[in-house]
């Protein structure tokens, strides 16, 4: 296990179309927020993991970039992908480092910068996420097609409507709008969500996350020197990372992502905590919304909700604070916003806040317990990464 | 929706649009410059452009290809431990041995699920909406294919389907679908 690790340090830029900024600038924005955050300065960070999945900008090298833009060189570098986990993975990668003794202070920074390609080409890319040669070359799935895969087999074994579906956009639109940093800070209703076009049916515009320019970063301490640091160390008390086939054709079924269901059964063993009631140990909890069926199997992969349950849980509102457990409260990936190599640092940067109860009024949760878990998946199950928060050191 | 514009035709004109304006631009500022249209944000339009067309080595698994040309759909089996391998590899991960053998796949199975792709690559613009499945042949293996159906309506998770073996227009080469049989 090793030592101790805490977050001490949290950045994030604004989300949206940031053609405002370059890829250094945009980063430059959540880096300066999280040294700020951390009161340390650029020569006390000993390593600095880059996520970024990259394809669609123009820069091949993003770590580098990072570097000189961000006064980080000599420090050592390298980029991470894991898709759309890939900031999870930094911050794993992060926390290894700091947890093994290799570094006393290490970064996670997560950068994407998509609208520097037309949507198509975006679109093109985002497709190839699984197996190019079996699944794309030939039969030209896309990013939101393969979620429908599962959604098609998800409402046809529980009975869920797209109203259902909807109902998960509804909710983190309304969170979405209560955050400054959010991309979509408006709230939306089941008649526009049902009135928008198909994009892979049964999923539709409003049931897809948007194309997405951002940053976000995690700055990671030892135990001694994060107490130094900070009153409120936020504690990584477990993280679980787990991958599944490339060709969605090799998976056992398609109402649940068996990688996420790994992920989470290892974060809870490490986190001590029964995968039998896992609620009752959080007050909060990010989950990976790229496409609003994405956040119903995230339920019950994580073992919140009862196989086939979730779905009550989004018409019962379970969901939203003052319900079984809020989620997404920073709008999710559907109305913050999902920067692909960022989207895992805003994730636990988020809940960080959260448990350090710093998030604007009125989407902060209660927090009773001092636990959060982020539930991050890289492309469609291929990869999944839980990472667990606590106040107190587990 | 055939007398209405393919998604290629719509994306291609837009783009036209947008570098003429790119060129008139860079004459008049003497830089490839434009404002973004929403926000009047500065943009550098990149003047190097690549292509990407990859080329895949098939060596070890060229028999499905081959097999193709004769209505054949085959797949590789471990002659150690009999497990069938979809799409067809040439090593067994579980043996850690490369003894396999080809074996025709059952044509027939049953749809797990589908969707429509209704916002289409790039590459696949020039196609109607497609819909792509996954089914379980009796032999136990997935196959993922497009569906020969334009109505999602019609289809439904449970049904019996069939592989066949098609010549993939415009492109012109061999591939295999999956067509309902109910």
């Amino acid at each position: 296990m090793g030592r101790k690790v805490a977050i001490v340090g949290v950045g994030q830029s604004k989300f949206g179309s940031r053609n405002d900024v370059n890829m250094a600038e945009l980063t430059w924005e959540s880096i300066k927020e999280a040294l700020n955050d951390a009161g340390v300065d650029q020569k006390d960070i000993d390593y600095f993991v880059t996520s970024n999945a990259g394809g669609w900008s123009s820069e091949p090298l993003p770590a580098v970039i990072i570097a000189e833009y961000a006064g980080l060189n000599p420090k050592g570098t390298a980029k991470v992908e894991a898709a759309c986990a890939s900031g999870s993975a930094a911050v794993k990668l992060a926390h290894d480092m700091v947890a093994s003794g290799q570094a006393d202070i290490a970064m996670a920074v997560g950068v994407e910068k998509m609208n520097e390609s037309p949507t198509p080409t975006i679109v093109e890319f985002i497709g190839r996420a699984g197996n190019y040669f079996w699944e794309f070359q030939n039969f030209g799935l896309t990013f939101p097609g393969y979620y429908a895969l599962y959604a098609t087999a998800y409402m046809d074994k529980y009975g869920a409507t797209e109203e259902d579906l909807a109902l998960v956009a509804v909710k983190n639109h309304y969170y979405g709008a209560r955050n400054p940093k959010a991309q979509f800070r408006k709230e939306i209703n089941v008649e526009k969500i049902m009135g928008s076009r198909y994009i892979a049916w049964p999923l539709k515009l409003f049931d897809c996350s948007p194309i997405t320019d951002g940053s976000a970063t995690v700055i990671l301490a030892a135990e001694e020197l994060a107490k130094k640091l900070t009153d409120t160390p936020v504690w990584i008390a477990g993280i679980g990372a787990a991958s599944g086939t490339s060709n969605l054709s090799k998976r056992k079924g398609f109402t649940s992502l068996e990688a996420a269901v790994a992920a989470a059964n290892q974060a809870y063993k490490v986190a001590k905590i029964d995968p039998e009631a896992p609620i009752k140990y959080f007050d909060v909890a990010e989950v990976h919304d790229c496409f609003t069926i994405a956040e119903i199997l995230a339920y019950e992969d994580l073992g919140f909700a009862k196989r086939g349950e979730a779905v009550e849980w989004v018409r019962n509102q379970e969901t939203y604070i003052g319900g079984k457990i809020p989620v997404n409260l920073s709008g999710g990936l559907k109305a913050k916003g999902h920067p692909i190599g960022a989207t895992g640092e805003a994730m636990i940067g988020d809940l960080a806040k959260q448990l350090r109860q710093e998030v604007e009024k009125e989407r902060q949760a209660p927090i009773k317990k001092g636990m959060a878990l982020a539930h991050n998946i890289g492309g469609t199950g291929h990869y999944a990464y839980v990472t667990i928060l606590s106040l107190d050191k587990v | 929706m055939s007398s209405e514009k393919t998604q290629k035709e719509m994306t291609d004109e837009a783009m036209k649009q947008f570098y003429d304006f790119v060129e008139s631009m860079k004459k008049s500022l003497g830089v490839p410059m434009v404002p973004d249209m929403k926000t009047g944000d500065a943009l550098w339009v990149d003047q190097r452009e690549i292509t990407l067309k990859f080329i895949i080595s098939v060596n070890k698994i060229r028999d499905f290809f081959n097999a193709l040309a004769d209505n054949k759909f085959i797949t590789t089996k471990c002659k150690g431990c009999g497990e069938i391998y979809f799409p067809p590899q040439s090593d067994c991960p579980s043996c850690k041995a490369s003894d396999m053998e080809w074996v025709e796949l059952s044509r027939e199975g049953t749809l797990l699920t589908y969707t429509v792709i209704n916002v289409k690559p790039y590459s696949f613009s020039h196609y109607d909406d497609y819909i792509v499945g996954i089914a379980r042949l009796e032999d136990g293996v997935n196959v993922t294919a497009w569906i020969r159906e334009k109505d999602p309506n019609k289809l439904k998770v449970g049904m019996k389907v069939r592989i066949d073996i098609v010549k993939r227009e415009p492109e012109g080469y061999l591939t295999y679908e999956l067509v309902p049989i109910e």
